[in-house]
């Protein structure tokens, strides 16, 4: 008896995956963990044994025959099932015989029994299989050899493995072969003359990616795939994630890419470098042109789902902007010069010298990149720390998670989130504030929509109206629109009704909490003042609806929070992140799957830039410089003393610029020009640098003030790692060479070996090795593990071989946790009679951050401007239209953006996004920032609408400077970039 | 003194003029000065005689009929109001004419006999009795009353209700917030029946009273009749009589004092013959397309929104009440073998006297058409009989002595069903029905399966092709054309998810079995035009 192994049986846990590495060693996992089983996975405790054609197999209760029969290898032909959906029955190609039934079941939707006897082919089965597919090609062209899919076709694969060799019926009978295509989407095609009904898009539209924008209309023969009603794909709800052209076992929808270029022929799997779910995609190219990015099934963090951005939206890589030659000049005002790699590198090398010398180590530093690698987000301040003398690194996590750090650091003792996104699927009351997942994360949205659908709780906590909480078929329990910046008051008032109802976990509270902190906290927060009742005027949420809420998140099994930079990007946004931690430890929910604190990371290694030491207050791994053993055994590897000071943050290199003390910044894969708040500010302080080095692929915003350019590589040009927002390590493989000559850890290596730090590493993995050495809960982690496991969750080390999906399951880093008193402070920033509104920024799903990558693809289509959401209230009051022009000013400067009228918002509260930088959103943010870590307040800015005429005078300057620096551009860069758009 | 009349008010007496007779009824006597008082029952189900117009006298109620407008002057002069005979519509006593008194009538007891929508009326004739029985029984003890019944799936499939009642009453909720469902599959689509509408427009407690019981007998707390569109007086009459069984403490939250609840709404169907199929009724219900679910799971687990649901026909339900009210035992003397009981058939189609016949089961087909039919309406021979709606086989002459009972149906490839029994005289082509079995699937499958959603467009073609074929002498390619329509149906009877398309190659097969002669070459030059244009119509629709 074989009993087999079911890769999706694999829950996350620690042992389980060490079990899942034993399978990997023994080669079980190649075999079956790509194959498509037909059916998903199942989970029971009860085992059936059945025999198949003559061979046993055990599986677990409610598997369908057709899996298990996949478990055995035995192939039963298929077209309508896929083991992402649930059994559908509707080919009816997977008939067998079961001994004791009548006729011939679909094995897709026949439960395994004990002791059932299967037979997947006999004559009887053949025959049936065949007249079904002569039915089938009876309404299907037959073109297969100009056909997209010629080459990767399910129905073309059934046709060959039933063995159709002629169509009785003819094919002059009633058919579909005229519908017309609709080409609306930019990235794929519908063509519906090629459609076999099998629902796998509609289906996959609401399982995996719960949009429901698909149906099927009409009955019987005239059943056809629709996009609702008179809709095409463009126009109709569909968010262009891909799920259903990956279901489509035809080329009916098929991506364009394919359909001009032709079928892949090779496939490395790598990550997204988007945002911080960190999909795990296979790259599909011809030679070293990608044809398409495919969700990898096997994908740890995606399990073969993707959203638009990275499965469609990655011609930026090969755009003709992309700038691949390094570039110099002395002044901001001069053309660019074009150089070699040594000229260049050996110019900003000068640069730096001389600056040190006239004035001082500390007059440089540095910007690592959240959307680097991990090794080259450590070598860039490694070469800070050790080349350059100082400390003066930070990273672009500073304006989006720092408080995260400092405040789960402060409170469970490790500056990450404590879950796993499968986790969602066994949380019973879901929270989610101040994030929009199914914009920002729109691949772990999918998964809690799933979840939601099943029936969980969902607790919203936003100034503005979501989409998730209007999902189909998933109920919004609460929607808590409270007021931009009074997230604190919110937080202590849900700790407050806990205690007040007595619904906390007094158990958990003293097992695994520091009873001193909680005695003390406790004083604080049964104070009355933090009562909803005493508050609700501040937060502008009901006092009732906020007891009810705080019920349902404390009295489930388990209740979990996700959040994004709506609780981070405030002057409290570090109080905030503590006072979710404390919430969780209060009532219990940290500690095992289905619970937890869950950042929503916005970049795809923001997590890991701040695991790799990008802070100037720490060394990697959250390592303090001013402790002298940690500093030690740095200094000890690296061969170099090492500053007991911490250094700069960005906000502070940008004051001692201005202030004349800072001259010189390398600043790698980070648009801070467009990205930092108070633009004019920002601006001040990069035209008083005497060097300022970008590196990046595109001239963005802050290169057009830089003075040298180091062409970066895309995170398809060299092999490396990130890590996401459930601190998953994946790698990232280099699937064509880079574009310029040089990945950029080997710029940064190339800087530093200038500099006289010699760095000579050969390969990624050897700095991974290092970091590995030099970082305790890294220690397990190799490039040779990550090709064994997939990706790994650190901690990883002695104690967690495999990782550590779910965090603090026994015990803290800190032993016990601690609640750390959260006084809400108003923020300085609030509505005025002069700035009556409070000003709100995020993103949505078509654009991404700054939108340099984003922008130069067909995402466009979408969003090709950023614009001003306002209540229709305010707008009357001011007499505003859709589309009007609105000048937006607060006390830091005004820009102009086109009005969007929408319930979404709250009165008195307008939102944009910034994904374009000529919309200047930052030009309006002020430079209010968290009490510890200086995270910026984009959150909330009051400000002032009113219609104009004309662009802001800041668009207009920033226009013409645009203008002027593009012109400085080399000419002949156009003609040698490789095309692709 | 005031007469009582009866004058019925369902859709077949409506339909037949009751309406118009009523007024003119009501206009008469007022002009006469005759006192009568004008009770709207259901109709006796002699469709026949409708509309058939009853008088209360002392011997008890006399019929005439059929009733058109015009006669009612003269029935009024001719001592109506005291049953006189003279007129030539004069029938005697209803319970004694021929069709009705040789019936059994245990399901349809009440109709036409009461004011389906007076609650009063019906109390008054045994109504509620099961159901008082019932609430000193727990759910085990009922679900054993019907399973002792021998009671069957009145729908068609004839899967023992007791079975599917335990199913349901062993079944767990998926978690406390939800409940178990009471689903009565009120879309009564085959063609030539009608005893679901019959049953619910004059005895529409009787459904009420079978579907408070099942909801005792498993503990489901809501039940919904799922009716097709098509029945709007059947829609009136069920909500005026819910509304009645609330305000009479026989629905609701506490049912006659038990404490035990049980809420009822009626939901229309939009129109889809496959949403008579339970589960594409259920995911009808839930509000989404009508599209069939794969078994397993069945509902009687994982029903109505996931929970154990009972999903029974109208029949199956109404006639709760009667097994209930006179113990299974007295249910279960009727009827032979496995089938026990009682089915009301409806007889239809080229028929001179259809109506409703309710006999136990094992009777025979010839009994039926010989003894209530009369013959064909057209008077000519008759040629096939279809049993069981669109689905069911076209017998020939030879088969018609059969004993209508389930299993010796299922011994000839054919299918009782709901108990439809539609005549053809000899002017029908076997062609065409053939040919209709495959373009009513090809309208009405859902779409879901591959063998129904083409195989049925496919079957059709195939027809028209073996027609042009036969025209044109080619006989080796009519005999190709032959061999495929048979793997056709084997493929549709083996291949598809449900008994649509599964079935559907039932009335081909008997055709091409039973009438092989007719079959291909029955067929008048004029219906072979048809049937081209029917192909380019429905060529051009695609397009």
């Amino acid at each position: 008896m074989v009993d087999v192994y079911d890769p999706n049986s694999e829950k996350s846990s620690a042992q389980n995956q060490a079990f899942q590495a034993d399978v990997l060693k023994a080669g079980a996992l190649k075999v079956t963990g790509l194959k498509d089983l037909g059916t998903p996975y199942v989970e029971s405790k009860e085992q059936v044994s059945l025999t198949i054609d003559g061979q046993s197999i055990i599986v677990p209760k409610g598997t369908s025959v057709m899996r298990a029969a996949a478990l055995l290898n035995i192939t039963i032909p298929k077209l309508c099932a896929s083991d992402n959906l649930e059994s559908f029955g509707s080919c009816r190609l997977c008939a067998v015989e079961i001994d004791g039934r009548k006729g011939m079941p679909a094995s897709c939707t026949t439960p395994a029994e004990q002791d059932m006897q299967v037979s997947t082919q006999n004559k009887k089965i053949a025959r049936l299989r065949k007249n079904i597919m002569e039915l089938y090609i009876s309404d299907h062209p037959l073109d297969c050899l100009t056909c997209p899919s010629n080459g990767d076709c399910e129905l073309q694969d059934m046709a060959g493995a039933v063995g159709l060799r002629e169509v009785r019926y003819g094919f002059d009978g009633e058919n579909h072969l005229d519908v017309a295509k609709d080409k609306s989407n930019p990235y794929f095609t519908f063509e519906p003359s090629k459609c076999i009904v099998c629902s796998r898009c509609v289906r996959a539209c609401e399982q995996v990616q719960g949009t429901f924008a698909l149906t099927v209309e009409g009955r019987g023969f005239d059943s056809k795939i629709s996009t609702g009603m008179d809709n095409d794909f463009l126009s109709s709800d569909c968010v262009s994630c891909g799920a259903c052209v990956q279901a489509c076992p035809t080329s009916t929808l098929m991506e364009n890419n394919v359909i001009d270029q032709g079928q892949p022929e090779r496939s490395i799997t790598t990550t997204c470098a988007y945002c911080g779910v960190g999909c795990s995609f296979e790259a599909q190219m011809k030679g070293e042109e990608i044809i398409r990015m495919v969700p990898a099934k096997d994908g740890q963090a995606n399990h073969g789902h993707s959203c638009v951005k990275g499965r469609f939206a990655f011609g930026y890589a090969t755009h003709q902007d992309r700038i691949t030659t390094p570039m110099v000049r002395d002044s901001i005002d001069e053309p660019w010069q074009e150089a070699s790699w040594d000229e260049a590198i050996n110019f900003a090398a000068k640069k730096l010298k001389s600056i040190q010398t006239q004035y001082g180590t500390n007059s440089i530093g540095g910007i690592t990149s959240s959307r680097c690698t991990n090794e080259e987000t450590y070598l860039v301040q490694k070469l800070i720390r050790a080349a350059f003398g100082n400390n003066n690194t930070d990273t672009c996590a500073r304006v989006c998670h720092s408080p995260t750090g400092f405040g789960l650091k402060a409170t469970l003792g490790e500056s990450a989130g404590t879950q796993t996104f499968d986790s969602v699927m066994q949380a019973d009351t879901i929270m989610v504030i101040g994030a929009n997942p199914t914009d920002a994360h729109p691949v772990f949205g999918s998964l809690l929509k799933k979840r939601l659908r099943q029936g969980a709780n969902l607790i919203i906590v936003d100034p503005r109206k979501i989409d998730l909480g209007n999902s189909p078929h998933v109920r919004l329990n609460y929607h808590l629109p409270l007021r931009p910046g009074t997230n604190v008051a919110f937080i202590n008032a849900m700790a407050h009704v806990i205690i007040d109802e007595g619904l906390e976990k007094k158990t958990f509270i003293s097992e695994r909490c520091q009873t001193d902190s909680y005695q003390q906290w406790y004083n604080f927060i049964s104070n009355p003042r933090h009562a909803p009742e005493n508050t609700q005027a501040i937060m502008g949420i009901d006092a009732e609806q906020l007891r009810q809420a705080a019920r349902l998140y404390a009295t489930v099994n388990n209740g979990a929070i996700y959040y994004g930079l709506g609780v981070t990007e405030h002057s409290q946004g570090s109080s905030m992140v503590m006072g979710i931690a404390n919430l969780a430890l209060l009532t219990g929910n940290i500690g095992r799957e289905g619970v937890g604190v869950n950042p929503l990371r916005g970049q795809n290694n923001v997590q890991g830039s701040c695991d790799m030491g990008s802070f100037p207050h720490e060394l990697p791994g959250y390592q303090h410089v001013s402790d002298d053993n940690l500093r030690g055994k740095f200094e000890q590897y690296w061969q170099v003393a090492i500053d007991n000071e911490p250094g700069l943050r960005i906000p502070n290199m940008f004051d001692a610029a201005i202030d004349g003390s800072f001259k010189g910044l390398y600043c790698q894969g980070e648009d801070i020009a467009q990205s930092d708040p108070n633009t004019h500010h920002v601006e001040a302080a990069l035209t008083s640098l005497e060097c300022l080095i970008v590196q990046d692929i595109f001239l963005n915003e802050t290169a057009k003030f830089a003075h040298v350019f180091l062409p970066g590589s895309s995170f398809l040009e060299k092999d490396g790692t990130f890590t996401n927002a459930e601190r998953r390590i994946n790698r990232v493989r280099k699937v064509m060479s880079p574009l310029a000559g040089k990945a950029d850890w080997e710029t940064t290596m190339a800087l530093s070996n200038a500099l006289g730090y010699e760095m000579a590493y050969q390969h990624p993995s050897e700095i991974m090795d290092e970091i590995a050495e030099l970082i305790p809960t890294f220690n397990g982690v190799s490039y040779k593990k990550l090709e064994q496991l997939g990706s790994i969750q650190w901690p990883c080390n002695e104690h967690n071989p495999h990782g550590t999906p779910t965090m603090h399951m026994d015990d803290f880093p800190i032993g016990k946790a601690t609640f750390a008193l959260t006084e809400y402070v108003a923020t300085d920033e609030r509505a005025s009679r002069k700035f009556p509104l409070l000003l709100t920024t995020g993103r949505i799903l078509s654009q991404y951050n700054v939108g340099a990558q984003t922008r130069r693809t067909d995402n466009q289509s979408w969003h090709d401007q950023d614009i001003l959401e306002i209540h229709p209230h305010d707008a009357q009051e001011r007499g505003i239209q859709d589309g009007d022009n609105l000048g937006i000013s607060s006390r830091a400067g005004n820009t102009v953006l086109a009005a969007k009228i929408t319930e979404r918002m709250q009165p008195g509260v307008v939102y944009t996004t910034f994904h374009h930088p000529e919309s200047g959103a930052n030009v309006v943010t002020t430079d209010n920032s968290d009490w510890a870590t200086n995270c910026p307040e984009y959150k909330v800015t009051a400000v002032q609408v009113e219609k104009v005429s004309a662009p802001s005078k800041w668009q207009q300057r920033q226009k013409e400077f645009s203008n002027k620096q593009e012109s400085f551009l080399p000419k002949k860069r156009k003609d040698k970039a490789r095309v692709n758009d | 003194m005031t007469t009582t009349l009866y004058l019925p008010m369902d859709t077949t007496a409506l339909s037949m003029g009751a309406a118009d007779v009523a007024k003119a009824i009501e206009f008469q006597s007022c002009a006469n000065n005759q006192a009568i008082n004008l009770i709207r029952n259901g109709s006796r189900g002699l469709f026949y005689l409708e509309p058939l117009l009853e008088v209360e006298t002392a011997k008890g109620r006399i019929a005439y009929g059929p009733v058109s407008v015009d006669d009612v002057e003269s029935l009024l002069a001719q001592g109506l109001l005291n049953g006189e005979p003279t007129h030539p519509l004069y029938l005697g006593l209803t319970e004694n004419i021929p069709y009705l008194a040789k019936q059994q009538r245990l399901t349809f007891q009440r109709a036409g006999i009461i004011n389906p929508l007076s609650i009063e009326d019906y109390i008054k004739h045994q109504g509620f009795v099961g159901l008082a029985n019932a609430l000193a029984l727990n759910g085990q003890g009922i679900v054993d009353e019907i399973k002792t019944s021998g009671l069957r799936g009145r729908g068609g499939a004839a899967f023992p209700t007791g079975i599917k009642w335990q199913t349901v009453l062993d079944a767990k909720v998926t978690s406390t917030d939800h409940k178990k469902y009471i689903v009565c599959n009120a879309d009564e689509g085959d063609s030539g029946t009608f005893s679901d509408r019959l049953i619910m427009e004059a005895d529409p407690f009787s459904l009420i009273e079978g579907m408070v019981i099942s909801g005792l007998a498993v503990g489901a707390t809501q039940g919904y009749i799922y009716l097709r569109s098509e029945y709007p007086q059947a829609h009136k009459i069920l909500e005026k009589a819910i509304t009645s069984a609330y305000q009479n403490q026989y629905l609701g939250d506490n049912i006659q004092g038990s404490e035990q609840q049980f809420n009822l709404e009626v939901r229309l169907g939009a129109g889809a013959y496959i949403c008579g199929e339970e589960t594409a009724l259920l995911e009808s219900l839930e509000g989404k397309r009508g599209l069939v679910r794969a078994k397993p799971p069945l509902p009687a687990i994982e029903g109505l929104f996931g929970q154990p649901t009972i999903v029974n026909n109208v029949i199956s339900l109404a006639t709760v009440p009667t097994i209930l009210a006179k113990g299974a035992q007295y249910y279960q003397n009727y009827g032979v073998g496995r089938s026990r009981g009682t089915l009301p058939f409806q007889l239809a189609g080229n028929i001179k006297q259809g109506g409703l016949v309710e006999l136990a089961f094992g009777t025979t087909l010839a009994d039926i058409i010989n003894d209530f039919g009369g013959g064909t309406y057209t008077g000519e021979p008759m040629k096939a009989i279809q049993v069981g709606g669109p689905l069911g086989a076209y017998l020939p002459e030879q088969q018609w002595h059969t004993p209508l009972d389930y299993e010796a149906f299922s011994a000839i490839n054919a299918v009782l069903g709901h108990g439809g029994i539609v005549v053809f005289d000899d002017s029908v082509s076997m062609t065409e029905q053939a040919r209709f079995a495959l373009e009513f699937c090809r309208v009405e499958s859902c779409g879901k399966c591959t063998p129904c959603r083409i195989g049925s467009t496919r079957g059709v073609e195939v027809i028209d092709k073996m027609v042009a074929a036969h025209q044109q002498g080619e006989s080796a390619n009519q005999a190709a054309l032959n061999e495929l329509l048979v793997d056709l149906c084997d493929t549709m009877v083996d291949g598809s998810l449900c008994a649509m398309g599964s079935m559907t190659p039932i009335p081909v097969k008997s055709v091409i079995n039973h009438f092989a002669d007719d079959f291909i070459t029955d067929l008048p030059t004029k219906h072979i035009e048809k049937i081209s244009v029917v192909s380019l119509v429905s060529t051009g629709e695609q397009n």
